[in-house]
């Protein structure tokens, strides 16, 4: 399999008034298409400062970075937006919904910053994301309006808009009880089943039971990096073949 | 003027189309006003001054320019090329005790005659004016006899409602004839057609020849101008005389004066004044100051430089008014980046450059400095359209107010244009923010 991102050797260090603080010693990992990654460590371990890294948030000390086959560790902050508006879709683990905004317009953000014309393609682009994660009867509803669960399937679609090469995810079940962070995890496993390539982290190992790959990290460097042979798999039988249909249908729509 | 005004109204049409056609400029205009109707009172309070600015501007601008425009009109109605000379009584304490006495003062014929002589004066209207009864059968009213020439009827714009006014041969056959006011026509006749009916001033009966138009006060005499009786100058000093003898609370006085007022024209507007200095000289000689020389020109002059200084200062309001305005939308958009830091974190996450931030909340500036806008504007109006009602209805006072179609479109321009200037600081801060502290910000 090609691979969508590899990093070498990526540093990052914070220069504070008195210390430097070391928060990635120089990581080197290569993701390929299609996997899907568990980032675990204990607090402090720069799990954080690595998504961050990946995401184009922000700039490495050290160290180089190639996102689908470009160079991006050293590119100017226009570029970098552009980068994640074309490759990169992101779930946080606060949801972060505009309150002021339908379903359907929070799931549209993104094309917006990709400089997409909105058009009824656009819309019901949306609408199927939104059907697909469950919430095709609540395309009108404000976020306020809907369950934590539900404002993360949102985040979700949102993420799956731009349909990026790679969806990046901070514990994003951090917020939930287990039995909705399960259906999220199921969603996000059949997503990674219609192989979209995705990084989360997460502190709980129930989560990152459903990677394919989980990688440790202690104090800055990478500890261990196993793949799992036996991930957890959506139950299907309870999901219907139509979404998953549609989520073909959606997630091979890339000839754009 | 006007062009500017289209041309603001074009750019504002544009700019308002641009965002809206643009599909990221339709959305933070749709999150704009969303997050405002959602903020209802805090948004209305921190557009209230601009609000209340742009209503004081709109106002005070319809009342200045309807003052003015009144002022300017008086005197207009009296020409900016006439010079009108007036016989004024002076003062003098000695002669008051007396109880029998003639005043003999003011303008006279020789006066006239040199006055004449001036080049630049066009034309020359005399007139004696003085208050006499007017009688028809039992109906008597207190009115004023103008006696004058036919050139009157042009240079005092008078319009006749039916006959005709003087002519020269009225003059020279010393005829008794008489031109009414409308309302003088009114109380005489009050139920049937004064055409050709006799009405008597003082000893004789004279012929209506006409009646005049209703004519507007000019805010100059307190006479009620269209109780005026008009006879011929000659037939009047051939009637009355020169002495006009007046009763007055028991007390008998006369007055001699050859003629009340002079009202001339100048061949150039440029030469009124020259000429109003050398009529002057001309009448420096007589032993008293039993004369006045009024140029409107002058006052006209005046009311215009009147009306620049008001511009000024309604300039100056509008300033102060429109920077404690764009102060409250500065700080209401510094609280709105602050509160949405997030927001501002994960668009850039999304795919947000600094300029689509920037861009985001110069929007929702110009959104609720516009929206004020239009609100003050509704204000003013609202005042414009009200006070004068309510003055009149209450107080029977007249307040003139002219509504500047300017004064909205200014408004309203200035109004965006605050939005811009003091959305930038703000819509910059936000947009320089590092997108990972954003993210992380409570
Ligand atoms: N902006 C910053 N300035 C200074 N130090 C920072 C900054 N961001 C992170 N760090 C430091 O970098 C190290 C790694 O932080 P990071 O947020 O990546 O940890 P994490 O693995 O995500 O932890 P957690 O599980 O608690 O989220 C920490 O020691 C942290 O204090
Ligand atoms: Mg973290």
């Amino acid at each position: 399999m090609a691979s969508v991102l590899k990093i070498i050797d990526l540093a990052k260090v914070y220069a504070l008034e008195s210390v430097m603080v070391y928060a990635l010693k120089g990581v080197s990992i290569e993701v390929e298409e299609g996997d899907f990654v568990a980032l675990m460590g204990p607090s402090g371990s720069g799990k954080s400062t690595l998504l961050n890294l990946l995401g184009c948030l922000d700039r490495p000390s050290n160290g180089q970075y190639f996102l689908a086959g470009q160079d991006v560790a050293r590119m100017e902050d226009d570029q970098l937006s552009d980068i994640r508006s074309r490759y990169l879709g992101f779930i946080f683990q606060q949801y972060n919904l505009l309150p002021q905004y339908t379903v359907v317009e929070n799931i549209e953000i993104p094309l917006l910053y990709q400089g997409a014309k909105l058009s009824s393609a656009t819309t019901d682009r949306c609408t199927g994301l939104a059907r697909l994660v469950g919430l095709g009867n609540r395309l009108d509803h404000r976020p306020m309006q809907l369950s934590g669960g539900q404002q993360q399937r949102v985040a979700i679609a949102r993420s799956l808009v731009n349909d990026p090469a790679v969806i990046l995810a901070d514990e994003p079940t951090g917020n939930l009880d287990s039995r909705t962070s399960d259906e999220i995890m199921q969603l996000l496993s059949k997503l990674n089943e219609a192989g979209k390539t995705i990084i989360m982290v997460t502190h709980e190992n129930d989560i990152a039971s459903w990677a394919k790959r989980v990688i440790r990290m202690r104090d800055g460097v990478i500890e261990s990096d196993v793949r799992n042979d036996k991930p957890t798999v959506a139950i299907d039988g309870d999901t219907t073949t139509l979404q998953t249909e549609l989520l073909e249908s959606l997630v091979l729509n890339r000839n754009k | 003027m006007l062009i500017f005004s289209i041309i603001a109204i074009l750019m504002l049409a544009t700019l308002f189309a641009s965002i809206l056609l643009w599909d990221k400029g339709r959305r933070s205009f749709i999150l704009a006003v969303r997050s405002l109707w959602l903020h209802r009172l805090r948004a209305f309070l921190s557009v209230l001054g601009i609000i209340i600015g742009t209503g004081a501007v709109i106002s005070l601008m319809a009342f200045g320019e309807g003052s003015m425009q009144d002022a300017l009109d008086d005197i207009r109605r009296l020409g900016a090329n006439n010079i009108m000379v007036r016989s004024v009584k002076p003062t003098d304490e000695s002669n008051s005790s007396k109880r029998s006495y003639i005043a003999i003062y003011g303008l006279t014929y020789t006066d006239f005659d040199k006055i004449a002589t001036i080049p630049t004066v066009t034309r020359m209207v005399p007139m004696r004016i003085f208050p006499q009864e007017a009688r028809r059968g039992y109906k008597s009213v207190n009115s004023r006899v103008v006696s004058t020439i036919p050139d009157y009827m042009d240079i005092h714009n008078v319009e006749m409602k039916s006959g005709r006014f003087l002519v020269s041969d009225d003059e020279v056959l010393l005829r008794n004839v008489v031109v009414l006011g409308s309302e003088l026509a009114n109380r005489l006749f009050p139920f049937e057609n004064p055409q050709d009916k006799e009405v008597q001033l003082g000893t004789f009966f004279y012929k209506v020849i006409g009646v005049m138009k209703e004519r507007s006060q000019g805010g100059v005499s307190t006479e009620d101008v269209n109780l005026d009786a008009v006879i011929p100058i000659a037939t009047a000093r051939a009637r009355f005389g020169e002495k006009i003898f007046m009763r007055s609370a028991g007390s008998r006085s006369a007055e001699k004066v050859e003629i009340s007022q002079i009202t001339l024209t100048v061949s150039e507007t440029e030469k009124v004044r020259p000429t109003g200095e050398i009529i002057r000289s001309i009448l420096e000689n007589h032993s008293k100051s039993d004369w006045t020389v009024n140029v409107p020109l002058d006052r006209l002059e005046e009311a215009e430089r009147a009306k620049e200084r008001y511009k000024m200062l309604l300039v100056l309001i509008a300033s102060i008014s429109l920077l404690v305005g764009g102060i409250g939308i500065m700080n209401i958009m510094l609280a709105t980046v602050t509160e949405r830091t997030r927001e501002i974190g994960f668009r850039r996450a999304l795919g947000a450059k600094r300029r689509d931030i920037t861009l985001q909340f110069l929007i929702e500036a110009v959104v609720q400095t516009s929206v004020g806008g239009v609100l003050g504007i509704g204000l003013g109006l609202t005042m414009v359209f009200a006070l004068p009602f309510i003055a009149e209805t209450f107080w029977d006072a007249r307040i003139p107010a002219k509504v500047h179609f300017e004064s909205i479109t200014w408004s309203l321009t200035t109004a965006v244009a605050v939005g811009v200037i003091f959305g930038i600081y703000p819509s910059r801060r936000a947009a320089l923010m590092d997108p990972i502290e954003a993210l992380r910000h409570v």
